[in-house]
């Protein structure tokens, strides 16, 4: 953070504390600080944030022959050409005439590392999101490429009738109600102004909450420690939907991040960015 | 001014219910119709067969693991018709309200004759505080949670609570005027199935799909009935 705000942002400091200390009602104060402590650390995070890590591996990731065909990543068609990262985030999910079928980036991903580079995918499909130690190739790869959109605006195609297929399916799968709980994705996120515990929950049927959030997907997520995508984000409120497991780039992975990433096009693209 | 106002108004009153309704019908179409053209993709209609790929998607794109099985994803009534209504956007009919809360009132088991509805409220602070239970990732094992505090407010000592149901703050005191037996019963009912009251409620049926046990909702009531509880201080 440049030395010129600090000043700017110890009296805004100060003005919160004041006010957390003057005010009687806690509640509403204690919901809008966690909010604000999460803007902070984005703010101060944003000129070196740990996501670097992930980018860097990302890059080191793509150019290295490896498989068992021993061939980079650097011929993967991510739609805008062999080996064309800039811009690829901002035109995805779309559909692939090689493979027939919609894909979103980590699909998109899979599938190289498959086609190009010889590996398993049951392999690949073990161990799509890191977990301390035991890394993701796709975390890294996606957070690499997402920075290579940045500033760009979310604009996934919608020409094909297998994309348009996608956003349809996406869109029914959001009301879907199921598990021991009766949860879908609009128990959470067909509401303006609700909350989990503290933690605010956007509608993602509108689109200005939708940009707000899915331009900054992927994510280092602070409270983990860890660079995740939206792959990830689909499984792990499937999981707690107490939904069975989410298949790794299953066709309703791929048709709610369509359904989803199209609500938000127009979005502003600042990934890899920071979520709580 | 003002006579251009009355005139207007009185031009108004002379134009026939029949002939407004066709205005404002012919001007809905044609928003409808500019949408459709112009719009953003909200607007794409939904076609019969999108809800028959949803089954054959889900049965393709999950997997079994730990105590979720796929199970899971077969709908029940209440399920099937609230998840059919919402993605239509329009409400249920009638019928179908009464024919999932009678369905759900039948679900109910009550605790045998002669025990109290009112378990121990500590206990039952403790329940509405957990969150686990029943995902691929918890141990089956061990007692699940109501994670009440999630989407309501209960103890005023709890500033982290959710939004997305109403508040249960002073609930007894706010319902003082019910008669106490009716609104024990109401109350252990609603926990264990709220659908039985309210087709298509957020609120999980945690009774009747096997979340909370009776002894745990009992645990509940006590949380939001008992005059020493937190909730009614």
């Amino acid at each position: 953070m440049p030395d010129s705000r600090r000043p700017v942002w110890w009296a805004a400091l100060g003005g919160l504390l004041a006010l957390a200390l003057g005010t009687a009602s806690v509640v509403a104060q204690s919901a809008q600080e966690t909010a604000r402590e999460i803007e902070r650390y984005r703010e101060a995070v944003a000129d070196s944030s740990p996501g670097e890590l992930w980018e860097a591996r990302g890059e080191d990731l793509w150019k290295m022959p490896r498989g068992p065909r021993n061939v980079s990543l650097e011929r993967c068609d991510l739609g805008q050409g062999p080996g064309v990262v800039a811009g690829a985030l901002a035109r995805l999910p779309r559909w692939f005439a090689d493979a027939d079928r919609v894909m979103d980036l980590e699909t998109r991903l899979l599938h190289c590392m498959v086609t190009l580079q010889g590996l398993d995918p049951a392999v690949l499909r073990r161990q799509p999101f890191g977990n301390g130690e035991q890394r993701s190739d796709f975390e890294a790869l996606s957070a690499w490429i997402a920075a290579q959109s940045r500033g760009m605006t979310l604009a996934p195609p919608l020409d094909h009738p297998a994309e348009r297929a996608a956003w349809r399916l996406g869109r029914e799968l959001f009301f879907v109600r199921g598990g021991t709980h009766d949860f879908a994705c609009t128990t959470c996120h067909a509401q303006s102004g609700r909350r989990i515990r503290l933690q605010e929950l956007p509608n993602l049927s509108r689109p200005e909450e939708a940009r707000r959030v899915l331009g900054t997907w992927p994510a280092y997520r602070v409270s983990q420690g860890e660079m995740r995508t939206l792959q990830w984000r689909m499984n792990d409120c499937f999981r707690q939907q107490r939904f069975p497991d989410l298949v790794f780039g299953s066709e309703v992975s791929v048709a709610l991040v369509s359904y989803l990433l199209h609500n938000a096009s127009g979005a502003a693209l600042a990934a890899p960015g920071v979520r709580r | 001014m003002r006579r251009l106002l009355a005139r207007a108004l009185s031009a108004l009153q002379r134009t026939s219910a029949r002939a407004l309704c066709l205005v404002l019908g012919s001007v809905a179409l044609s928003l409808v119709l500019a949408a459709c053209v112009v719009g953003p993709p909200q607007t794409m209609p939904r076609e019969p067969g999108d809800a028959q790929r949803v089954r054959a998607a889900l049965s393709a794109s999950f997997v079994a693991r730990g105590q979720a099985g796929l199970d899971r994803l077969e709908q029940d009534l209440a399920q099937r018709l609230c998840s059919e209504a919402e993605a239509a956007g329009k409400p249920l009919s009638d019928d179908r309200v009464q024919a999932i809360e009678r369905e759900n009132q039948a679900l109910i088991r009550w605790p045998a004759a002669g025990t109290p509805l009112l378990g121990d409220w500590r206990s039952g602070e403790r329940i509405a505080q957990s969150g686990v239970g029943r995902q691929w990732s918890d141990a089956p094992d061990v007692p699940a949670g109501g994670n009440c505090y999630a989407c309501h407010q209960l103890s005023p000592d709890e500033f982290s609570y959710g939004t997305l149901g109403p508040s249960l703050l002073r609930y007894a005191v706010l319902r003082a005027q019910m008669p106490r037996t009716e609104l024990e019963r109401y109350t252990y009912g609603r926990i264990y199935n709220p659908q039985a009251w309210l087709a298509c409620s957020n609120m999980p049926r945690f009774g009747s799909h096997g979340i909370l046990t009776q002894d745990q909702i009992r645990d509940l009531v006590a949380l939001l009935l008992a005059p020493d509880s937190p909730i009614n201080r």
